[in-house]
């Protein structure tokens, strides 16, 4: 419509809202309360409900870790099921292949990921906004077909997949298969949390949030933001593997198709309804991605889609900062009530 | 040589397809400034009304006017209720808006008109065109109308003025509001377009890729790819990426070894990352300055 060398100027919205740091976590109290019930809750509970609340965690953390992505560095991703991919494959195979012992293979597994993090953000520097969320959008769409090639099939099982066995309880401890995963995926959950907390209140955390609020003014003020842009990728791709790794063991199955584009989209959403750049809600994303289509699809069958939309919808009208708007809301009122 | 011309044809006339989609696209795109991953399901919704309207034995083409002037309506409707009151919100909170209207147009048209494929007819017929076997009588017809869409759009933004309007509500929007422009309603009417435009180009998708609720899905991943290969702010460019796309991805499937008709999908995409990191305008986009 105009010429080509014609120069758009444009001030830019924010893609991301600013979070002050203090905002970032739950208080000691809050933080003791939700701990105690998640070392509580899984003794009264049958097998299955001890393997849903794994899995809560398992994508509680990788929604943790594209909060630290997005909310702590202002970044885009529709890729994440690519890392997950990754993990889990990188854990199965171990396992399945080498006879490593399960617990070795999440470290493996986060380093492999963090090192393919820290690859892809190299090209993604050069873009942001649509264009990366595009970019990521390419590699999620990309892996399972790179997972189905021939080359890799001796490793990987092809279309078929590979099946993982489920770790028993050591030591002879009397608990389930189930609920001694469990407590293993809550301990190194405990573990990542703690970590990516301290991780932004730390001088790279800082820079992240510089990066996130104002690019310019932050490589202005001595921000090496090429650097900590790919580290923020890095370490988000790092924490999603560990929990697909964790997912593999959890599952006992992994196969190309479980890791498409709908899983990626699956924690974007789990993101945006645990509030962005709110590390705690998470968990509360987590719920939103696993629980709500079961929800939607028992209100009606062939409706769920829409139901689930609908449901979203809600969510984002009524509280569009997600969780976190509900946390800081309750905690007014909690104030309030103690005043009196 | 004879498979090299053949295998551009063939890109040519699956181009066609991407062709449209990325025009939609960037017709979104320049109204709101982000990419409507709905899209896809907005005109396949689209595409199940004028296979509707034919059941009840309304014609071709008038199904075809009926369709764009209810896809207008729908697109400038599913603006005022849903996404103006979201207009201030982060972008991520409107992707996932986006999200959430796809899954509910997947779902209700899948309730209606059930997920079973059904035939779509075409207006062109699908004889060889000029006695190739490659490029069929309706990809052909497809191109023509791609191509009349994109001068119709051109001398709509070009000479009238509303498409001034339009112009300036998208690029300068204050100083739009100032000189009088009503830029709430200009990004109504970029809905209502695109939403016409998608009909346009789910009505001529169909007959290749047959009718059913998730027939947009491989196809709105190429006409993202298309249109910011092209270059999101030019509507030209959105269909020449189109093509493009459709010529290396039949190009790629044939003559890199390995590739064939599983990797296709992920090398166009690869391409397309490149040109992205080495050109990010696209090929034919204005660069964006951004003000600190």
């Amino acid at each position: 419509m105009t010429a080509a060398d014609e120069v758009e100027v444009v001030a830019e919205g924010q893609a991301v809202e600013a979070v002050p740091k203090r905002a970032m976590t739950l208080g000691a109290g809050t933080s003791l309360t939700v701990l105690a019930l998640l070392l509580i809750v899984p003794l009264f509970a049958k097998n299955f409900i001890i393997f849903q609340m794994t899995m809560l965690l398992i994508y509680g953390l990788a929604v943790l870790a594209l909060n630290i992505l997005t909310g702590g560095s202002g970044q885009f991703s529709l890729g994440q099921s690519a890392f997950y991919a990754v993990g889990a494959y990188t854990s199965a195979i171990l396992m399945e292949q080498y006879d490593v012992n399960y617990a070795l293979t999440l470290p493996v597994a986060g380093l492999l990921c963090f090192g393919a993090g820290f690859l892809f953000g190299q090209p993604a520097l050069r873009l942001s906004g649509v264009y990366l969320a595009l970019a990521t959008f390419a590699l999620a769409t990309a892996m399972p077909q790179l997972l189905k090639l021939g080359y890799f099939e001796k490793w990987t099982g092809g279309v078929q997949g590979l099946v993982v066995t489920k770790p028993d309880a050591p030591f002879g401890l009397p608990i389930s298969q189930d609920m001694w995963l469990y407590y293993f995926t809550l301990v190194i959950t405990i573990a990542i949390y703690i970590f990516s907390v301290n991780l932004l209140r730390s001088r790279s955390g800082r820079a992240f949030m510089a990066i996130r609020d104002n690019e310019i003014a932050a490589s202005a003020m001595g921000v090496d933001v090429a650097l900590y842009k790919t580290l923020a990728f890095g370490v988000s791709a790092g924490i999603t593997g560990v929990a697909g790794g964790l997912g593999a063991i959890a599952v006992q199955f992994v196969a190309p198709d479980s890791y498409t584009i709908n899983f990626a989209i699956a924690l974007f959403l789990g993101m945006v309804v645990g509030g962005v750049g709110w590390l705690p809600g998470s968990i509360v994303g987590s719920a939103f991605i696993i629980f709500v289509p079961n929800i939607s699809e028992s209100i009606s069958k062939g409706l769920s889609g829409a139901v689930f939309g609908v449901l979203l919808f809600m969510v984002i009208f009524l509280v569009p900062h997600g969780a976190r708007q509900v946390a800081i809301v309750s905690q007014q009122l909690i104030a309030k009530y103690r005043k009196r | 040589m004879e498979l090299f011309t053949n295998q551009i044809l063939a890109g040519i006339s699956t181009g066609a397809i991407y062709a449209c989609m990325a025009l939609a696209v960037v017709m979104i795109y320049q109204a709101i400034d982000h990419l409507n991953f709905a899209q896809g399901e907005m005109a396949m919704f689209s595409t199940f009304i004028s296979w509707q309207f034919m059941q009840w034995g309304v014609p071709y083409w008038g199904a075809f006017l009926l369709t764009i002037a209810f896809s207008f309506a729908a697109g400038i409707a599913i603006e005022r209720a849903l996404f103006r009151p979201l207009a201030k919100a982060p972008i991520l909170t409107q992707v996932a808006g986006f999200i959430a209207l796809f899954s509910i147009i997947n779902s209700s048209a899948g309730l209606i008109w059930d997920f079973t494929i059904k035939q779509y007819p075409t207006p062109f017929g699908s004889a060889p065109f000029l006695g190739s076997q490659l490029i069929s009588t309706h990809q052909a017809g497809m191109i023509g109308v791609t191509i009349l869409l994109l001068i119709a759009l051109y001398i709509f933004f070009q000479y009238t003025r509303v498409g001034l309007a339009m112009r300036a509500a998208a690029s300068l929007p204050e100083s739009a509001r100032l000189v009088g422009i009503n830029t709430s309603w200009m990004i109504a009417l970029g809905w209502g377009m695109a939403a016409g435009i998608g009909a346009i180009a789910g009505i001529l998708i169909a007959p290749v890729v047959f009718l059913e609720p998730n027939m947009m899905g491989g196809v709105l991943i190429y006409g993202f790819a298309a249109a910011v290969l092209g270059g999101l702010t030019s509507p030209f460019g959105a269909v020449v990426g189109g093509f493009l796309v459709g010529v290396v991805e039949n190009l790629a499937g044939t003559y890199i070894p390995g590739v064939g008709n599983e990797l296709k999908l992920p090398i166009a995409l690869a391409l397309i990352v490149t040109v992205l990191v080495v050109k990010p305008a696209g090929l034919f986009g204005r660069p964006i300055v951004k003000r600190v």
